[in-house]
């Protein structure tokens, strides 16, 4: 099994009212799929109970090519980081079948 | 007349909140019971319109749309100008406060029948139908009319709310089903829906404790704003029931919808068609002040404002 390929796991989280606009175009700028997760916390805007759509907030991890990944990384900071709450990282991971994503 | 223990369980809630109580609804819970409502608020004017013609209601559906469109737009300069709000978040205040609450909708339905107030029964009709102009109304303010490449999303985002869906639902549901067909569904809808009502109120009360705090930290103005638009939406809202002819119970209930500011469809289509507005300036306005006041004291106000138009 080919394990060199650089493969990035991205992990963003966001605001769960951007769910279908952030996944349509994670989809759009080349990634394969993605997981979606219900996520509270705090942070730069204050806590975010979860309690109910408006304040919830979710985390989606992609799994993908580090070049998928580094444009990803550009589009969404384009796209959103001016007006919704976002964080967003990386990190190399070893995956098994590679290929797939 | 009897104070509605329903209003106990907001204030419970509050209370709960104030004192920090880790109590909360779990998020599924609260969905089911918001679904709960609205299809059973839904079926209640499906299963009444079912026995009316529904073409005499058209002038009426078409005067309500007209007051949803002029009360964001009544709202807009009073932001923008004297309140001194960016005009994002002006527009979006604008378009929570022209669109309605269901959930103060079914506190002045229950209201209205514990002081033996009947009120006509394609009111859950007016409703579903005042949600929609404000929130566009409120993206045309912010944006102008050349937000044209917006308007699909915007029109998917709105006709598939859940509130809408649920609600057109149930109505379908309940004038197709007619009076005889929805007696099996009637325990969970009909009988136990002030329960429900109960539970719902219990959460809205925490939330809305949740809320208080950032209210000091908007101003003065917004929390004048929350209190005197209701007001000025209410009486506004009354006249026009009183014109179209309304009951007493509706002219009340025409009063109260003009009053109640949305915080589920509103905020949820404004934060994807004009991101830039603060969501919580909005939210904590209609949910924080506005809403307990509608509850608390709006209903009965607004019921004894249609009484005097009537007189």
């Amino acid at each position: 099994m080919d394990n060199n390929t650089a493969t990035t796991l991205l992990t963003v989280i966001t605001e769960s009212s951007l769910e279908s606009k952030l996944t349509q175009t994670l989809l759009e700028y080349g990634a394969k799929g993605y997981t979606v997760t219900d996520a509270r916390g705090s942070g730069a805007r204050g806590v975010r109970t979860g309690n109910w759509d408006e304040e919830s907030n979710i985390r989606v991890e992609v799994i993908c090519s580090a070049e998928v990944a580094e444009k990803l990384e550009h589009c969404l900071e384009d796209k959103f980081y001016k007006d919704y709450a976002m964080v967003l990282f990386s990190q190399p991971v070893h995956v098994l079948r590679p290929n797939k994503f | 007349m009897s104070f509605d223990p329903i209003l106990l369980f907001f204030i419970l809630g509050l209370l709960s909140g104030v004192v920090r109580s880790p109590l909360r609804l779990p998020p599924q819970a609260y969905e089911l019971v918001s679904i709960v409502l609205l299809l059973a608020i839904g079926l209640k004017g499906g299963v009444e319109l079912s026995a009316t013609a529904f073409l005499p209601l058209l002038p009426q559906v078409l005067v309500v749309t007209l007051m949803g469109v002029a009360l964001p737009l009544l709202a807009f300069p009073v932001l923008l100008y004297a309140g001194r709000f960016p005009r994002a978040d002006a527009a979006s205040i604008a378009a929570h406060y022209g669109s309605v609450s269901v959930g103060t909708y079914a506190v002045a339905a229950a209201y209205l029948v514990n002081v033996g107030v009947g009120f006509e029964a394609h009111m859950p009709l007016l409703l579903v139908i005042l949600e929609v102009p404000a929130i566009i109304v409120g993206v045309w303010l912010a944006k102008g009319v050349s937000a044209s490449g917006q308007w699909r999303e915007l029109a998917h985002e709105i006709l598939s709310g859940k509130g809408i869906v649920l609600l057109l639902g149930g109505l379908a549901i309940g004038w197709i089903a007619g009076k005889e067909g929805v007696t099996t569904i009637e325990p969970l809808f009909f009988d136990a829906f002030k329960g429900v009502l109960a539970l719902f109120l219990l959460e809205m009360g925490i939330i809305t404790a949740s809320k208080l705090g950032d209210l000091k930290r908007y101003g003065p103005f917004l929390v004048v704003f929350a209190v005197a638009m209701p007001l000025l939406s209410a009486f506004l809202g009354g006249w026009l029931g009183f014109f179209l002819s309304l009951s007493i119970g509706g002219t009340a209930m025409l009063a109260t919808l003009a009053a109640s500011a949305s915080y589920i469809a509103v905020p949820a289509a404004m934060r994807i068609s004009v991101p830039e507005a603060n969501p919580s300036l909005s939210l904590t306005a209609s949910l924080g002040l506005s809403f307990p006041f509608n509850v608390l004291l709006g209903v009965p106000l607004y019921l004894e404002w249609a009484r005097w138009l009537h007189s």
